[in-house]
């Protein structure tokens, strides 16, 4: 055993003197490009989330530098997997600091974005997340987001069902043990005080028992409510839209861009879904250019059709880089210069892009965005009203 | 009688000696500027890691029992530490306030450990490991439905949801259900976790070479001898069972002073994680309290050195990690490495003899 050890920590050591020689020789390349990464899930069951932001991430670099770059620079782009772990995404955002990272697209998941940006503050670098929708994401003034929070999301579509006239009894059904459904449930709860519509059941399932929905279902179902309100993800979404069906429930469905996906789910009759009604900032089969040129070209390179996490990737890097011509940025400047500057135009641009025809932010890091309701008929997506 | 005693001292002190000089050459290529942000961010993990790895070696080692809801009493350290820290950040300087963060953090993963204990302990082997493992996954679920929050009134507590709280708009949200603590003061260091790591071999290391660690391990090898020659089973089996947990706790406050978003998911707290400590310490040697640090040093750094091999990255991993469970105990590679590894005069062969 005595012999075993000596040899593991020889290798330790052996292991360690490698590592750290492999980070010194990271530093100083060139001045000529910038340095963009990005942090998300690229392995483990939320995968298609990190692959989806990453991938649109690297379409987006790509485009730009065939387009000639960034104010003449072109760009270097690295992706780095965490496993949807925090401590993992501090240890990418340090493999990318190494690397000489300038700017950050992430992370991906809000918890991992959230721990990531204590980092970024203290090195101050400019952190934009495409998808981390948690309040607290943004808690600081270097970090900006691309998609709407999780707030604003619940806010929105208690708006919405009330200015429409969707409902007056409301059932929830949601995902206790997930951040961004509870975070939504949250707000929506408190914004429903007071609007022309009554919340009548609210019911949580957790991802450990995320198969039975007649429960949920049945109680929306003796309360009356007319309207289901499903703020959670679209693979739980199908399950009870199936569910609801066989018991023969048919209230309206609405949702948030977590149901977008919802279409190409498998083995799910796409029927079921039509009449569900969901706020999203991006459709896949939007037929204004940018989008058809981005779903052709991004379901050329990777093969499947990319969601919303993908489309705010995408925007993430192409705001980036109007940020960065607002300020005439330059790849030799200090990564804190580039921060302040970008920091500064951030306030000041608008910019336009897959998610949002315009987008504005507020020095607090919040865009400012119409939310767009879509409405499913005859198997697509088409705009509400 | 006095040999032995001398060897195990020195074997005790062959140990901390590794962890003081990694210590010292880390800290030094630090100050020097030749370590990188990425390895820099791994060297407090890899200290908490490695006093969770000792304390579930005492509970699998030298009590003998499987425990696989480990990272459930690290969860409660994790927890419980930082909410406290969140609460008197404020009103208590920093260094008294961690340390106290401590004292609760231990405190209450060792008053779970008791509890648990009750229950847990009258039972064996297959059925101990399930019941644990039941635990380790209630505890993470309990705390994901807690919504708690301090205002001038006093403290709040709801398990329905933030709303039913009704605090006052001056009110903090401490524990946020799913969401978890956010914005726990970073407070962890490598300095930190090595005096912790530390602390946590000389009481696991002086608990061994004790009457009482003689006696944990007469219950683990043979029960009924133990309890025949007058060994007081359910109390050694206790006694080892919430020192265990107690360490983890204090693994738990390191994790939950290092990142500042906690939340009590299974990535971090379910029992895949606590397999994970298990696979830590089973390939540093089970009941080899220095093979626990050394693994869960190395199988921590591991994924994180191999992030040059992409989407290869899990798969490599594994299979590392399979070769070296076979390298370390098939018993027909053990023979094979007697045979071709014994005849070469390796320096500190003589010490073994």
């Amino acid at each position: 055993m005595k012999k075993f050890s000596k040899v593991v920590s020889l290798a330790m050591a052996s292991m360690m003197a490698v590592s750290m020689l492999a980070g010194c020789g990271a530093q100083g390349s060139g001045s000529n490009t910038f340095k963009i990464g990005a942090i998300g899930p690229l392995t483990g069951g939320a995968a298609a989330y990190g692959l989806a932001v990453c991938n649109a991430a690297e379409l987006a670099v790509e485009e730009i530098n065939a387009a000639g770059g960034i104010n003449g620079y072109q760009i270097e782009y690295k992706k780095e997997d965490d496993e949807l772990n925090a401590e993992k995404s501090v240890n990418a955002y340090n493999t990318l600091k190494d690397w000489g990272m300038q700017v950050l697209v992430g992370s991906t998941t809000s918890a991992c974005s959230i721990a990531v940006s204590e980092n970024t503050k203290a090195d101050n670098m400019f952190q934009l997340t495409p998808s981390g929708s948690a309040e607290d994401c943004v808690k600081y003034d270097n970090a900006f987001r691309v998609c709407f929070s999780d707030p604003n999301q619940g806010i929105a579509s208690a708006q919405y069902i009330s200015d429409n006239n969707l409902a007056t009894k409301v059932g929830i059904i949601y995902d206790s043990s997930d951040v961004y459904s509870s975070g939504i449930y949250q707000k929506f709860t408190e914004e429903a005080a007071g609007k022309n519509f009554e919340i009548v059941s609210a019911e949580a399932f957790t991802q450990d028992n995320n198969t039975d929905f007649s429960v949920q279902l049945q109680k929306a179902k003796d309360a009356g409510a007319d309207l289901v309100f499903l703020p959670i993800y679209y693979k739980d979404a199908s399950l009870i839209l199936t569910q609801a069906n066989t018991m023969g429930y048919a209230p309206t469905f609405f949702g948030v861009d977590g149901l977008d996906g919802i279409l190409t789910v498998e083995n799910f009759d796409v029927s079921l879904a039509e009449g569900v009604m969901l706020l999203t900032p991006f459709a896949a089969d939007a037929k204004d250019d940018l989008t058809v040129n981005f779903v052709a070209k991004y379901q050329e390179k990777y093969g499947e059709i990319p969601n919303q996490f993908a489309a705010d990737a995408y925007d993430a890097v192409y705001i980036i880089k109007k940020a960065m011509e607002a300020k005439n940025v330059t790849p030799d400047m200090s990564v804190s210069d580039i921060c302040e500057a970008l920091k500064g135009a951030m306030t000041e641009i608008e910019a336009s892009g897959l998610t949002s025809a315009k987008m504005t932010w507020a020095a607090n890091g919040e865009p400012n965005k119409e939310p767009k309701a879509v409405v499913i008929k005859n198997g697509a997506y088409v705009s509400a009203q | 009688m006095k040999l032995t005693m001398n060897k195990k001292t020195k074997d005790n002190l062959i140990t901390y000696g590794i962890v003081v000089v990694a210590f010292a050459v880390f800290q030094l290529l630090a100050v020097t500027g030749n370590l990188s942000s990425h390895m820099k961010g791994l060297l407090v993990p890899m200290t908490y890691y490695a006093v969770i790895a000792v304390a579930l070696n005492l509970c699998v080692g030298i009590l003998g029992e499987l425990s696989i809801g480990h990272c459930g009493f690290m969860c409660i350290g994790a927890f419980t530490s930082a909410f406290f820290s969140k609460v008197t950040e404020e009103s208590l300087p920093t260094a008294p306030r961690f340390i106290l963060a401590f004292v609760i953090g231990i405190a209450f993963a060792a008053l779970f450990g008791f509890l648990i204990g009750i229950p847990v302990l009258r039972l064996k082997g297959d059925y101990l490991a399930i019941v644990t493992l039941a635990f380790g996954e209630i505890i993470k679920n309990v705390i994901n439905a807690f919504y708690i929050g301090v205002d001038s009134k006093g403290v709040h507590f709801s398990l329905k949801n933030a709303m039913e709280l009704g605090m006052e708009p001056d009110g903090q949200l401490i524990v946020n259900g799913a969401m978890g603590i956010t914005g726990t003061p970073h407070n962890s260091s490598f300095t930190v976790g090595i005096i912790v790591l530390l602390l946590a071999l000389f009481v696991v290391q002086n608990l061994v070479n004790s009457r009482d660690g003689r006696a944990i391990m007469a219950v683990r090898d043979n029960y009924i001898a133990a309890e025949a020659t007058g060994i007081n089973v359910t109390r050694y089996k206790m006694m080892a069972f919430i020192i265990s947990a107690a360490i983890a706790g204090a693994a738990g406050v390191l994790f939950s002073h290092n990142i500042t978003t906690l939340t009590a998911s299974s990535q971090y707290f379910g029992y895949n994680a606590s397999i994970m400590i298990l696979v830590y310490v089973v390939l540093g040697g089970i009941g080899n309290i220095r093979g626990s640090v050394i693994a869960a040093c190395i199988l921590y750094l591991l994924p994180e050195l191999l992030r040059g091999f992409n989407t290869y990255r899990m798969l490599i991993y594994s299979i590392v990690l399979i070769v070296m469970m076979i390298y370390s105990w098939s018993p027909k590679v053990l023979e094979w490495r007697k045979r071709t590894l014994g005849n070469i005069n390796f320096p500190w062969k003589k010490q073994r003899a």
